[in-house]
């Protein structure tokens, strides 16, 4: 039971705009990987490399599952999803006018899912029980805390073993960016997933992770352990602003 | 509403369909009711496109003539009987649909909508072109002697298109009710987050031009039969695409039953108007209904109701 995802030296862009220059990045079973950058750096791009929604033009993007090897490059998106990689979009991105319910269920699309569905769903509901007492309404009329919970539980639908956060924080309140990482990293500890988080909020990043990624202008800059993070300069320079 | 409800009022409309043909004998009716069901037809297949997955299809007209020129093509060359040829209209109509699927779905929006309007087009101007099926000039089509037990051919073909609209409607209702429909509807509300979801966001869009494209070339197949000549401006006639898209407006999307009655509604009133007035307002009717939905009801008549009931029970 063993998973790894290997990126390396991927180049990746839009149209004659390159997003990723020779990115390398790795993430090991049952690791928080946080992936740190500011606006417009590539953290996005990245984790649409992952899932097969942005082509790499060069470089290699393999997860390792349970001794088999697969080359995401080649994959389609609903293809990786069945692997067992589960992504929160950016802004969630929840099916605004669909009931909660129906989000979730859309969540077990995979066929491998869809034989759980009921233990996923109740699963769901257990770890955001919030959203059983909304499960008719309309995900458009969620709070924006209770609209992240909810894109994170129709992620877990799919029952991942990887499971991909795009910047939890944007557009909630300290509080609800605070819960939502605290949610996160209770989920990986009970159930054992992998996570790769990009995220803008170094603080509450570096509480749950135990690795970290620091991506410039497409480029990882730096890489270590989450001491290490605290430590270093570059995150001084380019992210808490305490050099002029 | 319940299965067995559902299938209930299907079979009591096909039972009081073919009562009619045996209390009625004016042929009138017939002409009128196949009309309203050939649109009633056009719209359901246009809902599970346009409705259910969120692709505007501005070119229902040639889905349309493609299942009438099919009849045109295969009655000269091979004399095939009505059911082969409404087969054979949903074929074709089914494998155009696929390929306008594969070619234009990374489309999105009103280039979709401008990609579907030149299909037409295109399409209309190979069947201009063509000269055995009648070119420009158009071609007569003989009805056939026989019509079964019924009095006249005319009652015929209105059983038959009330047969091939009720299927749609059961095809339209197990559609947006199972897997398929919430992942269309997924695909509607946010593609991104349908992909990310791991719902095969092509596959289906396949499945739903295809499914259109099949209905709207069972609806155009019989079409021939009804009008005995057929040219290109009329089987390629914009108001077929023009109610087509008006009808579901009109009924809601949303809904399966939203084009049914939408396609009642306004066929109706088109058909009154037609012998109370004049067939030129038939245009106007649809236009004024359309503002008036779109500014009153902009979730259609279905939407209006649910919003009514929501209210009821608090």
């Amino acid at each position: 039971m063993a998973l790894s995802l290997a990126i390396r030296d991927v180049d990746a862009g839009y149209g004659a705009v390159r997003a990723l220059h020779g990115v390398s990045l790795g993430i090991r079973d049952g690791e928080t990987v946080a992936l740190l950058g500011t606006n417009g750096n590539g953290k996005s791009t990245l984790m649409k490399c992952i899932m097969g929604m942005v082509r790499p033009t060069r470089g290699s993007v393999t997860l390792e599952i349970d001794g088999a090897r697969h080359d995401l490059v080649r994959l389609s998106t609903e293809e990786i999803v069945n692997l067992g990689v589960a992504m929160v979009p950016e802004g969630r991105r929840l099916f605004p006018k669909l009931t909660v319910e129906e989000n979730l269920l859309l969540g077990a699309f995979r066929p491998l899912a869809r034989a759980d569905i009921g233990k996923n769903l109740a699963f769901c509901f257990e770890v955001f029980p919030v959203l059983v007492e909304r499960r008719r309404q309309l995900a458009g009329s969620l709070s924006g805390g209770q609209q992240q919970m909810l894109a994170i539980g129709r992620a877990l639908m799919s029952a991942p073993r990887l499971l991909l956060v795009d910047e939890p924080s944007v557009g909630l309140a300290p509080i609800l960016v605070s819960h939502t990482i605290t949610k996160i990293k209770e989920l990986k500890e009970r159930y054992g997933l992998t996570v790769l988080m990009a995220e803008q909020n170094f603080h509450q990043a570096i509480r749950i992770a135990d690795r970290g990624y620091i991506i410039v202008h497409g480029e990882i800059v730096f890489e270590g352990d989450v001491a290490a993070l605290e430590q270093n300069e570059l995150v001084k320079n380019y992210y808490l602003g305490s050099a002029a | 509403m319940k299965s067995a409800a559902f299938w209930g009022a299907l079979a009591a409309i096909f039972a009081a369909g073919l009562a009619l043909t045996g209390a009625v004998a004016n042929e009138y009716y017939y002409n009128a009711l196949y009309l309203i069901l050939q649109a009633a037809l056009m719209a359901i297949a246009w809902n599970i496109l346009g409705g259910f997955t969120g692709y505007v299809n501005f070119g229902s007209a040639g889905f349309f003539a493609i299942g009438a020129y099919t009849t045109v093509a295969l009655n000269k060359a091979l004399g095939l009987p009505l059911p082969l040829l409404i087969l054979a209209g949903g074929a074709v109509g089914g494998l155009v649909g696929l390929g306008l699927g594969y070619l234009t779905l990374r489309l999105k929006g009103v280039y979709f909508a401008i990609a579907t309007l030149a299909m037409a087009i295109v399409i209309e101007t190979l069947v201009i072109n063509w000269s055995y099926v009648g070119g420009a000039k158009g071609t007569y089509i003989l009805t056939p002697e026989k019509h079964l037990w019924f009095d006249s051919y005319i009652q015929m073909l209105f059983v038959v298109m009330l047969l091939l609209t009720l299927a749609a409607v059961a095809i339209s209702r197990m559609l947006s009710s199972s897997r398929i429909g919430r992942g269309l509807a997924a695909i509607r509300d946010d593609e991104v987050a349908a992909e990310c979801a791991g719902v095969p966001t092509l596959r289906l869009k396949l499945v739903s031009t295809t499914v259109m494209g099949a209905m709207m070339g069972v609806a155009g197949a019989p079409f021939p039969f009804f009008v005995t000549f057929v040219d290109p401006s009329s089987a390629f006639n914009l108001f077929i695409a023009v109610n087509a898209i008006a009808m579901p407006m009109i009924g809601g999307t949303a809904h399966w039953l939203g084009p049914v009655i939408g396609a009642l509604l306004v066929g109706t009133t088109q058909e009154i108007v037609k012998v109370t007035v004049s067939s030129e307002m038939n245009v106007l009717i649809v236009g004024v209904m359309l503002v008036v939905f779109i500014t009153l009801a902009p979730q259609g008549i279905v939407g209006l109701a649910r919003k009514h009931l929501r209210r009821r029970k608090p």
